[in-house]
């Protein structure tokens, strides 16, 4: 049995298999549980990173599940897909890939972090479970099963945002996400019912084939873009992400930030592969960039005032959204203008596809030394901290590198998508491009602000007798680390090997549809 | 028109929970608007499947009809009563320890996160 | 919660351990009426429910032993689900391999679960977990209430309010 082919299935069924055998494992104490949850993200880890390589060799690959052969898509001449089919092209093996290496971080950072809670075993079946909920979103092609894999990943994160049982913040921040997840879930699931009372069918690349657009067809875009959107956190439905994302344990929300892009991929999914050329009125992109616009803007005028450090990386991940938003959007307006899209759209594309890596990474980085600053001292507001930079070394180096990428200063990866997202903005108008430049100017004052309050300056008496953090964390922060530096030391190899074929397989509808309908023996 | 009666229900059962989300202060009441607006997507999943004289979609009870309903909205259905299940569980166990922590469930007193 | 009066607590032994038959029917014939693994496992965990209505609070959680449903129903259900899911790779994931085709009939003991194969056997490992699961989420929710009123709520070490 060649396991290259069942590659898609098995980046499901590792962390499905861990969580599921979470509660035997924690009955054989710390060491058993800690080791269980390392080596699940670790496999998962190498698994997406050998479909990755699979992709780009060997082009889109499907899987379905319960046939007759893994890529048996349409069995005994049926004209028609059955049953539940995975299919992975290149933009969704980056983003497994992405999601993986932060999986593999936030379990490494877990394994001290979360040493004197109780109740573990449950905390470890739960992450793998968010997990696999993240990863299925991202290699599904079926819209019934996406809708599945969001609320596995939302049922999962309910438990793990309010797993700090005794504090009342993070019971109340997991309420208000729980209902306004579900109110954006059932509108996904009216969606889907409706594309599938209009033709009959679930398969994504199937709908995409047959679709034309009418008052069914932009019901159904408007609920999915914004449900879609709310998940990601997005201007006016981002009132859940800065409290969810603070009052979450560390490595969750670590792992939160991949789930949100998981979303992201979903919209992006929707909107170029399932509608696509159909999508006729430029309503729907104009929509998604103003969307962008407010996000970047609100995003980072809340984030300025803020001095709980976690609720300010909050309200960063709001802005930044914005800037995906904003790139994917300008794509998006183009998309059937041939060239227009080979001037600034596909730039645009591709600006937005790296800043989706570069961002997860970064904003994974930051979360995880604001968490480790937490550990040290016992402290998240701003005010009472001071002078850590001679007790941590490491966290704050690892900080300024996650700082300056944020901020998109030259030498780092930020600055390269963000320039990228600039250049192709300010072909459609050059307001867009403005309200990007100021962001990422208010960004940088705010980052130069938590940088100088908590890491520089004198120290604090409180604060005498801090270490750094133990060894487990550091590894789990270098590994996001080494990632950021190693896009920025190598940009080119990473736009041309990493970013270039997903933004080409975003782009290309007929190539997602016909690997599925025109496959089979 | 007639026909389209599942429909307006599931229009006007929808609105009733969304409206209810929105409206009442009690967090118990704003749990239960949440499984009204549930089973008002589970109706719309059942009715679209409805072919007009089918029967039952298993071969071998089916007797002589030859249409039978869509099976597929069933299985749909199905599974997001079991979410929405799970869900509603994990809703009213946070009510709970909100009470415990808060002393009151009355939203506009919950409010420690702003800003 | 109190213990009821005689007339409950009779109709209650009378109905409980007869809702464990019905569900167990439930699951079992879900192959082919309607019902299956899910439904008859959530009929099956209304047995807790009786028991907590009728003989109070206080008997059933010094009765109920929270270990056997979490280990033996719940994770056996799982990995009963699991492991037949595995069992096809040589195809796919969730491959039939027990599965007959329409027309022919067979004998004996292959006859229990005719035509449908490993979908059967799911539905009473889905079954055998729902039940594990339920009542789990029944017992940690009545205890939740019980909690609050007679004990302090537990301290969690890691962090300060």
């Amino acid at each position: 049995m060649n396991w290259n082919d069942h590659l898609p299935a098995l980046i499901l069924i590792i962390p499905l298999f861990g969580a599921f055998i979470a509660p035997i494992c924690s009955l054989g104490g710390k060491t058993a549980r800690n080791f269980l949850l390392v080596v699940i993200s670790f496999i998962t880890l190498i698994v997406a990173f050998m479909l990755w390589r699979h992709v780009l060799a060997n082009g889109i690959s499907y899987y379905v599940m319960g046939g007759d052969k893994f890529n048996l898509s349409l069995p005994s001449g049926m004209a028609l897909p059955v049953r539940i089919i995975l299919e992975v092209d290149a933009f969704s093996a980056f983003m497994a890939l992405c999601g993986a290496i932060v999986s593999f971080a936030g379990a490494l950072f877990s394994v001290n972090y979360m040493n004197r809670f109780s109740g573990m075993g449950r905390f470890v079946s739960l992450y793998c479970l968010l997990t696999t909920g993240m990863l299925g979103m991202m290699v599904t092609g079926d819209i019934f099963n996406f809708f599945i894999f969001i609320e596995i990943s939302s049922i999962a994160s309910f438990g793990l945002i309010a797993f700090w049982r005794d504090k009342p913040t993070a019971i109340e921040a997991s309420f208000k996400y729980a209902l306004i997840s579900q109110v954006g879930s059932m509108l996904i699931l009216i969606a889907a019912g409706t594309l599938y009372g209009k033709y009959n069918m679930l398969n994504m690349a199937a709908i995409g084939s047959v679709l034309k657009m009418g008052t069914m067809e932009k019901l159904a875009l408007v609920f999915l873009v914004g449900s879609l959107a709310m998940k990601c956190g997005s201007f006016p439905m981002h009132m859940w992400l800065p409290d969810a994302y603070a009052e979450a344990p560390t490595g969750v929300t670590c792992l939160l930030v991949a789930v949100s892009q998981a979303s992201l991929y979903g919209l992006m999914r929707v909107c170029y592969s399932i509608y696509g050329a159909a999508m006729g009125s430029s309503f729907i992109p104009w929509m998604i960039i103003v969307f962008g616009l407010a996000s970047m803007f609100f995003g980072v005028s809340m984030a300025v005032v803020q001095h709980d450090i976690k609720r300010l990386m909050g309200y960063h991940s709001v802005s930044q959204v914005g800037y995906m938003l904003l790139g994917l959007g300008v794509g998006l307006l183009v998309l059937d203008d041939a060239r227009a899209m080979a001037d600034y759209g596909f730039t645009a594309i591709k600006g937005g596809v790296f800043h989706i890596f570069n961002y997860t990474m970064y904003k994974a980085l930051l979360f995880l030394t604001a968490g480790a600053i937490y550990y040290a001292t016992g402290k998240r507001d701003l005010n009472e901290m001071g002078g850590l930079a001679r007790r941590m070394p490491y966290t704050t180096f690892m900080f300024v590198i996650a700082a300056a990428a944020i901020s998109g200063l030259p030498p780092f990866n930020g600055f390269v998508s963000k320039l990228l997202i600039y250049e192709s903005s300010f072909a459609v108008h050059p307001f867009l491009a403005v309200v990007a430049l100021v962001t990422s100017v208010l960004t940088l004052a705010s980052f130069v602000k938590v940088f100088q309050t908590a890491f520089l300056g004198p120290e604090k008496n409180s604060l005498a007798k801090i270490q750094e953090v133990p060894a487990a964390m550091l590894i789990g922060m270098a590994v996001l680390t080494a990632a950021i530096l190693g896009a920025s030391l190598f940009p080119s190899w990473t736009l041309s090997t990493l970013v270039e074929p997903a933004a080409r397989a975003l782009v290309d509808q007929s190539g997602y549809i016909g690997a599925i309908l025109g496959g089979g023996m | 028109m007639i026909g389209n009666a599942p429909f307006f229900a599931v229009g006007v059962l929808f609105l009733m929970g969304l409206l209810g989300i929105f409206m009442t202060k009690n967090l118990i009441k704003i749990a239960i608007a949440v499984t009204i607006l549930g089973s008002s997507v589970n109706i719309f999943l059942v009715a679209l499947g409805y072919r007009t004289g089918g029967t039952i979609p298993v071969h071998f009870l089916a007797g002589e009809g030859t249409t039978m309903v869509m099976p597929t909205p069933q299985a749909m259905t199905l599974t997001a009563i079991v979410i929405a299940l799970a869900t509603t569980a994990l809703l009213l166990s946070l009510i709970m320890l909100v009470w415990r922590h808060y002393g009151t469930i009355d939203v506009d007193e919950i409010r420690r996160l702003r800003g | 919660m109190r213990p009821l009066s005689v007339v409950v607590r009779t109709g209650c032994d009378f109905f409980a351990w007869f809702m464990i038959v019905f569900g167990v029917n439930i699951v079992l014939h879900g192959y082919m009426t309607p019902g299956g693994g899910f439904q008859g496992g959530a009929i099956i965990a209304t047995f807790l429910v009786f028991l907590l209505v009728a003989y109070g609070g206080k008997k059933v959680l010094s009765w109920a032993n929270e270990t056997i449903y979490e280990i033996l129903f719940e994770e056996l259900g799982l990995l009963c689900f699991f492991i037949l899911a595995f069992l096809g790779l040589n195809n796919s994931f969730f491959y039939n391999f027990l599965a007959v085709p329409l027309g022919t009939v067979s004998s004996g003991i292959l006859s229990i679960f005719p035509s449908s194969g490993t979908t059967a056997l799911m539905s009473v490992a889905v079954g055998i977990e729902v039940t594990g699961a339920l009542s789990l989420v029944i017992l940690t929710m009545f205890k939740g209430i019980r909690l609050f009123i007679q004990n302090p709520p537990e301290e969690e070490l890691g962090h300060d309010r």
